[in-house]
């Protein structure tokens, strides 16, 4: 049985201990300390925590002048709402102007679920990833969640860090080293790779077994940070399966998928790269994995994607290169 | 006659200084002088890069005189010392105005104000942090007194904040937050949201200038969006306001001296100005905006200014 744990309280946690090892790390709120769990914070810390109201924009502000004052702020709300009505404050104070702002951007992808598509935040990678200066971190469990959480308020400069509110399924032991800008290679394989983030991470490793089931061996990798992106990790597995699928809470336009894309059209590799995600358009209120399901995130819409992708890569390999494909 | 339409408010409001003069009428004429060499030098270096906006940085040179030539504990050799005061410029088209301040006051050499916004220069068009002495980017409107509020919250928490290694304080500080705000700004939102943050925690150590020239890009505020009446606004939000005539360097002393005063909750002087003050065809005339002088203009501008400060000289 898979084991689930809450990002939410994982988060809240990992903000509390944060905390208590730096007396610089401050957190402002919009009013969603008990959606995102950062009430712990305020409970622990209540002369460090701000809630400035339902403002967006007020919120990065004041996490600016926090931050150009020497302390480290942790900014809460929705992703949505950061890579939305936030923007401006972010790309003029964040990215140009440097404040080392953290974003803590909870709700991330269709984990409002029920709340339906003008909470849900599918179009924030594409957004931070092409602001100067941004780094784009995502945690795939509650694991993962806890040691990268110091790290970003380690790294220097602003991070949009990107965390589902559900309970997800945890997909790292303790022992495994996690660091901001390399990615982490979960189960390795030779005929096709899966590039993932977040919690479709865990969806990849249950297509990489099934995978397996039908004598196909299917590698996957955490790409935690999206930006800068682990550009060798993305060459190795051209390299070496020469078959990807890239698999993202969020639309395929602009995301993960695009930014692997970008990589290997720059390398001059020739490996197809299937992406996995949401269409373009907008979803529904419905249950979190309902959801995934219906909208092309599921186990076997990954499955069907690495056919694909492999059946794409021994086509061109036969056509261009003539020489024995791989895997028949 | 258009100038006296764009006016907003009626000036018959202005309040007289409330405290007798602390300031010496030598100190007075010696700062009134300075702000206007500084219109000098806006106008000559908006003339060579022939872009900039000349309206909103003649309305503002007592305002920002005052500061840098009295007010302001600050040390242009230490621009980052940690017990400075915080001169936030959130009217960030002002930015010749700025520029000629800092550079006047030591923080970069004067002689770089030729290279106004120019390829390559550290004198962008709008401020960014790379400047000696320049807080905060501005140029996009409205930020100033949110992010005043987050560095007046921090300026008075008691931890340590290596916001100067030579002098890193770990004790809240005496420094204080003053933002120079343009009143066409407060057309935004994200202002009023600062202000509501400000007043709730009740930042004693944040000062707002309004610069309320009365005329923004398209025409008079009073047209555009009104805002009056702006002292009810800001008393409503829970700041501290007065209201005094921008111009008269003796009441801007005077009310910032009263600004530092006011204890647990924010303050706000509205100071009303003339926009483009000192050039008889640009006074209250928003085509000086963003407007750029062709030679003509610029050494009639050139002439009234330096006349007025032929007045004060004497």
């Amino acid at each position: 049985m898979v084991e689930l744990a809450p990002m939410r309280r994982a988060y809240g946690e990992a903000l509390v201990e944060l905390g208590r090892a730096d007396e610089r790390v401050v957190a402002v709120s919009a009013d969603v300390q008990t959606s995102d769990f950062s009430y712990l914070f305020s409970e622990a810390f209540p002369d460090r925590f701000f809630n400035v109201g339902i403002a967006e924009q007020c919120l990065v502000d004041v996490a600016v002048g926090l931050a150009y004052e020497g302390l480290i702020p942790f900014a809460n709300t929705f992703a949505v709402f950061l890579a939305s009505r936030a923007l401006e404050p972010i790309l003029t104070h964040l990215c140009y102007g440097k404040a080392n702002v953290k974003l803590m951007a909870g709700y991330s992808g269709i984990s409002p679920q029920m709340e339906g598509p003008t909470h849900h935040a599918i179009t924030d990678i594409a957004v931070m990833r092409s602001l100067p200066g941004m780094t784009i971190v995502s945690p795939a469990d509650a694991v993962a969640m806890r040691k990268l959480l110091p790290q970003v308020a380690a790294w220097p400069g602003p991070v949009y860090y990107r965390f589902s509110r559900q309970e997800v399924p945890v997909v790292y032991d303790e022992a495994t080293d996690i660091r901001i800008g390399t990615a982490t290679m979960l189960r390795d394989g030779d005929d096709v790779s899966f590039l993932a983030v977040g919690t479709l991470v865990s969806r990849c490793l249950e297509a990489a077994e099934r995978l397996e089931r039908e004598g196909i061996a299917a590698q996957v990798v955490d790409h935690h940070t999206i930006k800068p992106l682990d550009e060798r990790a993305v060459v190795a597995a051209a390299e070496k399966t020469g078959a990807l699928v890239t698999a993202e809470e969020h639309t395929v336009i602009g995301g993960l998928g695009a930014a692997v894309a970008e990589v290997v059209t720059s390398t001059g590799l020739a490996a197809p790269v299937v992406r996995v995600g949401v269409a373009d358009r907008f979803l529904e209120s419905g249950t979190y994995y309902e959801m995934l399901d219906k909208f092309g995130m599921s186990v076997c819409d990954l499955v069907a994607a690495a056919h694909r992708a492999i059946t794409l890569r021994d086509e061109r390999v036969g056509r261009v290169v003539a020489r024995p494909t791989r895997n028949r | 006659m258009v100038g006296q339409r764009n006016l907003e408010g009626d000036r018959t409001t202005v309040v007289a200084p409330r405290i007798a003069h602390f300031h010496s009428e030598e100190e007075v004429r010696r700062i009134a002088v300075r702000a206007q060499s500084l219109r000098i030098e806006v106008l000559k270096m908006v003339f060579k890069a022939q872009s900039g906006h000349l309206g909103g940085a003649f309305s503002a040179a007592e305002l920002v005189a005052s500061l840098y030539w009295h007010h302001l504990r600050i040390d242009p050799t230490q621009p980052t010392w940690s017990e400075r005061d915080r001169f936030l410029l959130s009217k960030g088209h002002a930015s010749a105005l700025l520029y000629a301040a800092l550079a006047h006051r030591g923080f970069f050499p004067v002689a770089e104000l030729e290279t106004f916004r120019h390829l390559s220069s550290r004198l962008n068009g709008h401020p960014d942090r790379g400047l000696p002495g320049v807080e905060i980017v501005a140029g996009p409107l409205g930020h100033g007194v949110a992010i005043g509020a987050g560095m007046a919250l921090s300026l008075r928490m008691h931890v340590p904040k290596p916001s100067s290694l030579s002098s890193p304080s770990s004790h809240a500080s005496r420094a204080r937050v003053y933002v120079l705000l343009g009143d066409g700004e407060l057309d935004a939102g994200l202002i009023w949201e600062g202000a509501m943050t400000a007043a709730k925690y009740r930042l004693g150590n944040l000062v707002a200038i309004v610069d309320c020239n009365g005329v923004q890009q398209t025409g008079a505020t009073s047209d555009v969006m009104p805002l009056e009446p702006l002292t009810d606004k800001w008393q409503a939000f829970g700041w501290h306001v007065q209201e005094i005539d921008g111009h008269n360097v003796a009441e801007i002393l005077n009310a910032v001296d009263r600004a530092d005063e006011v204890h647990a909750r924010p303050s706000v002087i509205l100071a009303r100005t003339t926009k483009g003050k000192g050039v008889s065809f640009m006074e209250y005339d928003h085509r000086w905006h963003g407007g750029k002088p062709d030679r003509g203009q610029y050494e009639q501008a050139l002439a009234e200014l330096e006349e007025g400060l032929r007045a004060w000289s004497n």
